[in-house]
């Protein structure tokens, strides 16, 4: 039932993406990138190949509706990649953590560093990869920054909001 | 071999994110360069076709507007119409027309915008004409208000078209008071204003001179407006660069038109043999 309503969450997001949120251009060249709460959704597995694969083809069907080759597909994977490491560092989670791991039941303080730190990274290396120089690196940091706040304001409003509804 | 194995094993999740992420690095270096850009676009069936059922709801908002500018376009050609069959009433008085010169060179097919993007490095369009309308690769592509792009990747219902908003775009173009020409680019700042580079230095120019297209390729027909003259860095040097404000409002697209050169095969055997 759960992974049911993780999976609707995610095409739900997956939608949002493509029709509204790549879409905004705030002074022309900010977006949010709502779509990395992918990431923070999927639940934890000790196999990691599902994870994987899912986060490449999800970021690829990104790809595929935004004519962007494969740079969402690329930094998704890379944080998908690096998950793991930062759950370890920020929650202190063993493998017998791993099922019972859950977001909304963790202290706002870890999950506000562990959604910053992935958020930034993420944005990093998408930037990076749409400039695909090494050229004009004071834009991409801008972008990244203005972006970065722009995701995490969405993120964070949105998982409140639906973390009330929850409770009633 | 046991170490080999006792390796793989080891590092079978890092093996496996090296993988795919070559892939996606294969993918984006794709993406990249002009001919290669096949796999992953938006002019699929599926694609293309979400775009369409999405667009069929969103039009009805933007129906005043459109409605307007083709208003607009009918009153300029219909003045130019009037111009041109009193030219030629006056002329056949005294000269009796070849009807094999009265060929016509270019043929222009509508269509519509699926998709429109600006706001990345490498900008590209969807347009819903395919190879089934006979359209071919290396078309170009235009508006009331100027030119948009060119074909570069066809399927058979839509086709992806590289926009003028692209950092490997590079179109010839002219000043129209003169018949000196340049290459337009795009620097991937400003989605309303890109760069006239290679003017020479003789060439006088001022704020405000209209750019239009050079007719030197056969994918755009010659005096289709461009934008015109908003600045022009490092005055008269080699390197100066002319910034272009573009009529085109390029957030903002929806009916296109896409122009077929039927001399273009005639023009590319002639170059290929000045080559040899």
């Amino acid at each position: 039932m759960n992974k049911i309503r993780v999976f609707l969450w995610i095409i739900i997001i997956l939608l949002l993406q493509i029709l509204v949120l790549n879409n905004i251009n705030f002074s022309q060249h900010i977006n949010p990138y709502l779509y990395i709460s992918f990431i923070f959704l999927f639940p934890l597995n000790k196999n990691r190949f599902i994870f994987l694969l899912a986060a490449f083809l999800y970021g690829l069907t990104l790809d595929f509706f935004s004519d962007t080759g494969g740079i969402h597909a690329a930094s998704l994977l890379f944080v998908a990649f690096l998950r793991l490491y930062f759950i370890k560092l920020f929650f202190r989670k063993n493998n017998i953590d791993y099922l019972l791991f859950n977001l909304h039941s963790e202290a706002f303080g870890q999950v506000f560093n562990y959604v910053v730190t992935i958020t930034i990274i993420h944005h990093f290396v998408l930037f990076s990869l749409d400039n695909f120089s090494f050229n004009n690196i004071d834009i991409v940091l801008l972008n990244t920054l203005y972006s970065t706040i722009f995701t995490l304001v969405l993120y964070f409003l949105g998982s409140y909001i639906l973390r009330k509804k929850q409770l009633h | 071999m046991q170490q080999l194995i006792y390796f793989i094993q080891k590092y079978r999740y890092f093996l496996f994110f090296l993988l795919l992420e070559l892939i996606a690095f294969q993918l984006i270096i794709n993406n990249l360069s002009f001919h290669n850009s096949k796999f992953i676009n938006s002019a699929s069936t599926i694609t293309g076709g979400f775009y369409n059922k999405t667009n069929s709801i969103s039009d009805y908002f933007q129906l005043d507007t459109e409605n307007k500018e083709l208003l607009n376009e009918n009153l300029i050609l219909r003045n130019k119409l009037e111009k041109l069959s009193q030219n030629i009433d006056t002329i056949a008085v005294t000269k009796i027309f070849e009807k094999t010169k009265l060929r016509q060179r270019y043929l222009y097919f509508k269509g519509r915008i699926e998709k429109n993007q600006f706001r990345n490095n490498y900008n590209f369009l969807t347009i819903n004409l395919g190879s089934k309308d006979s359209v071919r690769k290396e078309m170009g592509v235009i508006n009331s208000k100027g030119i948009l792009g060119i074909t570069e990747n066809v399927l058979h219902n839509y086709s992806r078209v590289r926009s003028i908003l692209n950092k490997n775009s590079k179109i010839n173009a002219k000043l129209k008071n003169s018949n000196y020409f340049g290459t337009l680019t795009w620097d991937g700042f400003d989605y309303n204003i890109t760069q006239l580079l290679d003017i020479p230095r003789q060439a006088v120019l001022k704020v405000g001179d209209t750019i239009i297209t050079g007719g030197m390729s056969s994918i755009f027909p010659e005096g289709i407006p461009i934008g015109r003259v908003d600045n022009i860095v490092n005055g008269a040097s080699i390197k100066r660069i002319i910034n272009i404000q573009l009529f085109n409002d390029m957030s903002s697209l929806k009916n296109i038109y896409v122009v077929k050169d039927f001399d273009k095969q005639q023009l590319m055997n002639l170059e290929k043999t000045d080559n040899e």
